[in-house]
């Protein structure tokens, strides 16, 4: 399957994290806030503004800019 | 043994168990400006005594922020006997990130696995044994709110640190990593760092630039030439090492906890989902903002202020009228009535308003909104090219600016801490209340609520577009992309934030004790020489300064020397105008109250140029001590001291000028 930006991930839909592109100052930043490589996430808002995910329970919200960064798959 | 060393995540209830084991029976020393990066308490545990040190909340332990550097330096250099990790059962994948980050500084660290509550409602299993056996430290669950499992952490952590040997568990970064650590190791063995060599290598690896630093100046000349090797070799392994760390921790957790596959929708979920409504988001937090400035005027002023007053007054006549009695000279008697009742009392008098306050701060800060507030105006924030988390450490100023700014820490990017730390002045910080209270009472007695609500809104709108203006000029590029954790809602407990009100107010009162005293009497004893002169005249060396300066307040309206002098005198502590004006016009109109006074030499519009002028120029003395330290820089602190002098005279001025054209 193939993966896709965080971004075009509709609210309550799921993947898993694949890979983060981008500067690595943030990309580690990422990684450290949860969102390792294979970490099962989740939109739970996503229309206006940071998006809001879910991860495993712990709510995190990333700027639309990084978002975009960050690959997954269902 | 006596020193505990509390480290964890934002919001793993780090606080809160600090809270909880030091209870009522504490010292705190946070002081602002002094040591607000970490509190300290005390606890009796079997009549014996322990500190216990409570590091900021951080995700990790490298140097991304001042906050995490400042949390790995006390855990390295002030050798604590044993660190009590607090970690989130509900959230235990990331909360352990940390932890491996501990394990390898070698430090003895107890898991105090806490909100385990909230993670059986979830249905989560842990195998607690397991989780400590796979992690090789000891683990105890805790419900901190509830205060639960606290003497078991206590027990076991005061018999770890007392272990001659503490069993470690040893991970590998794979060989090649490994390899590299121990090379760099040999080097570093033989020489004085202040840091274990192990930990400075798996640094040096991931690229830690303080750590680059520190070998750069004090390393030995072998690792000094490997550097840029090293550099390049950290791009590499930066990555892999974090990796490294969750894979190690994903074994664990499979091993040891049993979580459900469907997780429900909780309350936290169904509350997000109206605050921050895309629509409803920013109405909902203007309205929270307001009813906090309606409360705070309603209970603090209304309901509780005038009895502090009152009695207040009285102690005043009986104590003067006791010295009058025993025939007390006649300077000590004008000092105790007009510097100290007049002066200081008049301080005093606002206590309950900024006590209700910074109760309210505390809530928002406690339930888990102050995130919420930061995501709703991060869209806004953006268009001004300021970062979102900037108007948390907005907030945190209304209550003071010290916290305001040392909270701009969490800013990551150069740019952005610096324009948030430079606007946080403009924030109308609690200690500024007085002044608009006076006022009001004098001036506005119908419509306090909507006078000091626009008051606070002038200051957020002037930070705001300072701002603006910096990020095109002083701060070009890119603003950092918003990354901030939502904690789910809880209910505040009410001791707690009972209890921070109160540390906050005590600093209040400290300050009025010391700082302020010296204040009013230094300006008394100005304002009663040369010897002879009619004590507060325009003839006292008090009175000769305000007048030299005054003209500079013409045009704004009160180039009177009284104000003039209250408005220096503010820069030492904000609360010394009130004092002051208290001092010079009780000293004009005798016996009579301030308020009175007041109405005699301010129109409704010059009250208003004066508050701006109040509400925006100069910070206090210790905002400008916390700027130094925070920028390490007098360049910065001194830019503080005046820029927001000009704006300040800029808009009391055309608050004046304007208002006088309209007609009042």
């Amino acid at each position: 399957m193939d993966a896709k930006s965080l971004v075009s991930l509709k609210c309550n839909e799921c993947g898993r994290i694949k890979e983060i592109s981008g500067g690595c100052k943030a990309k580690k930043r990422l990684l450290e806030l949860g969102l390792y490589n294979n970490a099962s996430v989740k939109v739970v808002k996503n229309d206006f503004g940071p998006l809001i995910l879910d991860l495993s329970g712990n709510k995190l919200a990333l700027g639309r800019g990084l978002a975009s960064h960050v690959k997954v798959e269902n | 043994m006596n020193t505990i060393a509390l480290v964890g995540n934002p919001n793993s209830g780090k606080t809160t168990l600090f809270n909880a084991l030091t209870g009522s029976n504490q010292h705190i020393g946070n002081w602002p400006g002094v040591t607000v990066e970490k509190k300290e308490g005390k606890f009796k545990y079997k009549d014996k005594q322990y500190n216990v040190v409570d590091l900021p909340g951080t995700y990790s332990l490298g140097a991304y922020s001042e906050d995490e550097v400042v949390a790995r330096d006390y855990i390295l250099k002030g050798n604590p006997d044993v660190v009590i990790n607090v970690v989130d059962a509900t959230n235990i994948e990331r909360n352990l990130y940390l932890t491996t980050q501990l394990i390898e500084m070698g430090t003895k660290v107890v898991i105090a696995l806490n909100m385990m509550d909230e993670a059986k409602q979830k249905n989560f299993e842990i195998d607690l044994d397991k989780l400590s056996k796979e992690l090789g430290v000891p683990v105890v669950p805790t419900v901190a709110s509830k205060s639960r499992g606290l003497d078991s952490l206590i027990e076991k952590a005061i018999e770890y640190a007392a272990e001659s040997e503490n069993p470690k568990i040893e991970f590998s970064f794979g060989d090649d990593i490994d390899k590299e650590i121990e090379g760099i190791q040999a080097i570093l063995d033989n020489s004085s760092l202040e840091y274990p060599s192990k930990w400075i290598a798996i640094k040096l690896l991931e690229g830690d630039q303080e750590i680059f630093r520190l070998i750069e100046n004090k390393g030995p000349a072998s690792i000094k030439e490997r550097l840029v090797f090293l550099e390049e070799k950290a791009t590499e392994y930066e990555l892999e090492i974090v990796d490294k760390r969750y894979e190690f921790i994903g074994k664990i957790v499979n091993k040891a906890i049993k979580k459900p596959l469907e997780i429900e929708e909780t309350r936290t979920d169904k509350i997000d989902k109206i605050i921050t409504h895309k629509y409803l988001g920013l109405p909902i937090f203007a309205l929270i903002m307001f009813g906090i400035f309606q409360l705070t005027f309603v209970i603090g002023g209304d309901l509780l202020g005038g009895y502090v007053a009152t009695f207040i007054e009285i102690i005043g006549e009986q104590v003067v009228g006791l010295l009058t009695m025993i025939k007390a000279p006649e300077w000590l008697l004008s000092f105790l009535s007009e510097g100290i009742f007049g002066g200081v009392g008049a301080v005093f008098e606002f206590i309950p308003l900024i006590t209700v306050l910074y109760f309210f701060i505390g809530i928002l800060e406690d339930t888990g909104y102050m995130a919420r507030a930061a995501y709703v105006m991060d869209g806004l924030m953006r268009t001004l090219g300021l970062h979102g988390k900037t108007f948390i450490s907005m907030i945190v100023g209304f209550g003071c600016n010290v916290p305001g700014i040392m909270s701009t820490r969490t800013l990551d990017n150069k740019k952005d801490r610096m324009i948030a730390l430079l606007i946080n002045p403009f924030m109308s910080c609690g200690a500024r209340l007085p002044i608009y209270l006076v006022f009001i009472a004098a001036f506005f007695p119908k419509h306090g609520g909507i006078v000091l609500f626009s008051l606070y809104a002038l200051g957020i709108v002037v930070a705001l577009l300072i701002g603006k203006i910096f990020s095109k000029t002083l701060f070009k590029g890119e603003s950092s992309d918003f990354i901030m954790e939502l904690p789910p809602y809880r209910l505040p407990i009410f001791k707690y934030v009972v209890r921070d009100m109160w540390d906050k107010v005590w600093d209040f009162l400290h300050r009025a004790g010391t700082i302020i005293f010296i204040v009013v009497s230094l300006l008394w004893i100005l304002s009663v020489l040369p010897f002879g002169v009619e004590p507060y005249s325009q003839e006292s060396i008090l009175g000769r300064i305000g007048t030299i300066l005054a003209p500079i307040f013409v045009p704004a309206g009160f180039g009177t020397w009284q104000a003039t002098v209250s408005l220096f005198a503010g820069i030492a502590a904000k609360e010394a105008v009130v004092a002051i004006l208290g001092m010079v016009y009780a000293g004009v109109s005798e016996g009579s109250q301030l308020v009175t006074a007041l109405q005699g030499v301010f129109t409704p519009l010059t009250a208003l140029s004066f508050m701006v002028m109040t509400l925006l120029y100069t910070p206090c003395a210790a905002v400008l001590a916390t700027v130094k330290q925070e920028t390490k820089s007098n360049k910065w602190m001194i830019f503080m001291a005046v820029y927001p002098f000009v704006i300040g005279w800029i808009g009391a001025v055309l608050v004046y000028q304007v208002g006088r054209l309209l007609g009042f």
